[in-house]
């Protein structure tokens, strides 16, 4: 059997609205605002019901436009890594600081997209990072926490 | 209004503003040059870079992206049959034709000087229009406020995706939600956060448009093995041939301009148009009112079928600050992401921002001119080499999109929750991309979703609860019949598809 994945996204949109008004009906809202006219649960309520609505006229509509997607040849693998890589930086950058894993995360994606040429990588990283570093930090004034280059004594 | 140009110009011509104005421009060239990465794009990775500039140079540089992206556009168009942005799609109808028959640097020159005059007449236009606009709009009330934003938000989920409406609509909805999290504006009462801190103060808008723009285009180049800076590569390689623009080709251009540049501006005042209906119809427009013979040489490389799309296009970007600049609606998503980004310097635009912020008013329109002289000098005689930048492969291309994206998020909250849910939204944006969900509406409706709430207070609580102030004003009443046209044209659309 042939599934429409755009049909299955509706679903899951539709059960996701759902979720949605449900938690909506569940915000507490003051004793005083209860049968206001409009208090904080209102705007979500009307979401959440345009949300089963759109998603079920998708859903029972026939799909004129179906897109399909031939999901052996999409990149999966790089993608993933990709994504495991920021992860990982997004998890070391507050404790380890800013130059140190924003250059180590340029190098290790350059690395997995498949880029060999190592001097061209390492410029593209280390000093790279530096100079953006001191471009926001220095000429533009914006405050880059970075305990690493702090308790070096790079930065104040 | 002598006064307010006054100021424009002593905020815009200063050595900072200039500069801000050539790197955005050159930026938004390099990024629009590429297909698949477009102004929103551009804008969004420039976020981080603009936290340290005033709110009035910040604006400057991003309006500079948005047109260089647009004029960028264009190159790829008539070089390569490969528009940048949708918006250069029609460019290449007689753009590529030309390009084939050895004229490519004519072509160029034709593009160039069009999107010069389209731009800087819009402009004019703009710097007239605005400030009348501005009075008329402080008549608008909540309820004339709300019904524009159902509008725009109806516009762009129609316009945006051609066959998509329903599609659009659930991306309106998505991005309203989205808008909603955090604590209600007027009672403090915490939404959607599930007891976490981090969620009480919302969504961050720069997360969603770093995460749904810069981030899922990367991941998407990467997934579906595209290569952007291949077309560049290419572009780079390619004879020119001479940039003159004859006396005859002149002449059309004259004829053409004028009236293209008025349909460009128009179109995109109107909330959800935007560059790329501006350039069909400028073309479609064009191709009805020339004489028999000209009509034949459309689509085989015609100079006025080249000018009109690349005339109305450029003047669309312009006409698009209208809705934003007098009523603090953006028309189109770019619009939206400088929106989010000026209500992030703490200014709020609409009607009052030309009084209480004149400098920004009227230095981004200056900034215009002086953004259209920029880009006549960038495109003509130096795109062979702007095009050989763009041979950094993508395997730089992407970490440092990333980079950008995260840097954003982190000069920002210093939080690495935020970073998580950038990831987050970017996977899911990235899945639903590669099935058509257009991204546009869903952050026009993160934008748009505070005011709009705001104005259904407002409204609801006046008409103590009654829904009667949708029709009790005829600028109200007017403003949803236009709504409701839309929607309907679009189910005849489908139903006239399906039989």
């Amino acid at each position: 059997m042939n599934i429409n994945t755009t049909k299955i996204i509706s679903l899951l949109f539709f059960i996701f609205s759902a979720f949605y008004l449900y938690t909506a009906y569940q915000i507490q809202v003051f004793a005083f605002d209860e049968n206001a006219p409009f208090n904080a649960r209102t705007f979500p309520i009307y979401l959440g019901y345009a949300g089963l609505f759109f998603s079920g006229l998708k859903l029972i509509l026939p799909d004129p436009n179906t897109i399909k997607v031939e999901h052996k040849s999409l990149e999966y693998k790089k993608t993933g890594t990709l994504i495991l890589i920021a992860i990982i930086y997004g998890a070391t950058i507050l404790k380890v600081g800013y130059f140190l894993t924003t250059s180590l995360f340029l190098f290790a994606s350059y690395y997995f997209l498949g880029e060999r040429r190592w001097i061209l990588m390492f410029l593209l990283s280390f000093p790279f990072v530096a100079a953006f570093m001191y471009l926001l930090h220095g000429i533009l004034d914006i405050y880059l926490r970075d305990p690493f280059l702090q308790s070096i004594g790079v930065m104040g | 209004m002598i006064e307010g140009i006054l100021i424009g110009l002593t905020t815009a011509v200063t050595f900072q503003n200039i500069l801000m104005v050539i790197v955005g421009c050159f930026f938004g060239t390099i990024i629009g040059m590429l297909p698949g990465l477009g102004p929103m794009t551009a804008i969004a990775l420039m976020i981080p870079i603009t936290y340290g500039f005033d709110p009035a140079t910040g604006l400057i540089l991003m309006a500079g992206v948005y047109y260089g992206a647009v004029f960028g556009g264009s190159t790829s168009s008539i070089l390569l049959n490969a528009p940048g942005v949708p918006g250069t799609v029609a460019t290449s109808f007689d753009g590529y034709p030309m390009a084939q028959q050895g004229k490519a640097g004519k072509a160029l020159a034709i593009a160039a000087w069009s999107s010069f005059a389209g731009g800087t007449l819009s402009a004019i236009y703009l710097l007239f229009m605005a400030p009348s606009l501005s009075k008329v709009s402080l008549s608008f009330r909540s309820p004339d406020y709300f019904a524009l934003m159902i509008l725009g938000l109806t516009a762009i989920a129609a316009f945006s995706s051609k066959g998509q409406f329903l599609k659009a609509m659930m991306m309106v909805v998505l991005g309203l939600m989205l808008a909603s999290v955090g604590q209600d504006s007027l009672s403090d009462i915490t939404r959607f956060t599930f007891n976490n801190m981090n969620l009480t103060d919302g969504i961050s808008f720069v997360l969603v448009v770093m995460a749904t723009f810069a981030m899922s285009e990367a991941l998407t180049i990467i997934l579906k093995r595209n290569d952007p800076t291949s077309a560049a590569k290419q572009v780079s390689l390619t004879e020119l041939g001479s940039i003159k623009i004859n006396k005859e080709e002149r002449t059309k251009m004259y004829k053409t301009i004028p009236r293209s540049s008025l349909i460009g501006f128009l179109i995109g005042v109107l909330p959800g148009a935007g560059a790329t209906i501006a350039s069909f119809l400028a073309y479609g427009m064009e191709r009805n009112v020339v004489s028999d013979e000209e009509k034949e040489k459309f689509g085989k490389g015609s100079v006025n079928g080249l000018s009109a799309p690349e005339t109305a296009n450029n003047a669309a970007c312009s006409g698009s600050f209208v809705p934003m600049l007098t009523l603090g609606i953006p028309g189109s998503g770019t619009t939206a992401v400088m929106l989010g980004a000026l209500l992030g310097f703490g200014v709020q635009p609409g009607p009052r921002l030309y009084m209480t912020n004149p400098e920004i008013f009227w230095s981004i329109i200056m900034s215009m001119y002086i953004g259209m002289v920029i880009l006549l000098i960038l495109n003509l005689p130096l795109i062979p080499y702007i095009a050989r930048i763009l041979t950094v492969p993508k395997n730089y291309l992407i970490p440092l999109i990333l980079f950008f994206s995260v840097t954003g998020i982190y000069v920002m909250s210093f939080n690495n929750f935020d970073i998580y849910l950038m990831i987050g939204i970017a996977v899911v944006a990235t899945f639903l991309r590669l099935y058509d969900f257009p991204m546009p509406p869903l952050i026009l409706a993160f934008v748009l979703g505070g005011l709009m709430e705001e104005n259904l207070r407002r409204s609801l609580l006046l008409s103590n609860g009654s829904w009667e102030f949708l029709w009790d004003r005829t600028l109200t009443a007017c403003i949803l019949a236009t709504t409701i046209l839309i929607v309907v044209w679009h189910i005849y659309k489908t139903f006239k598809r399906k039989n």
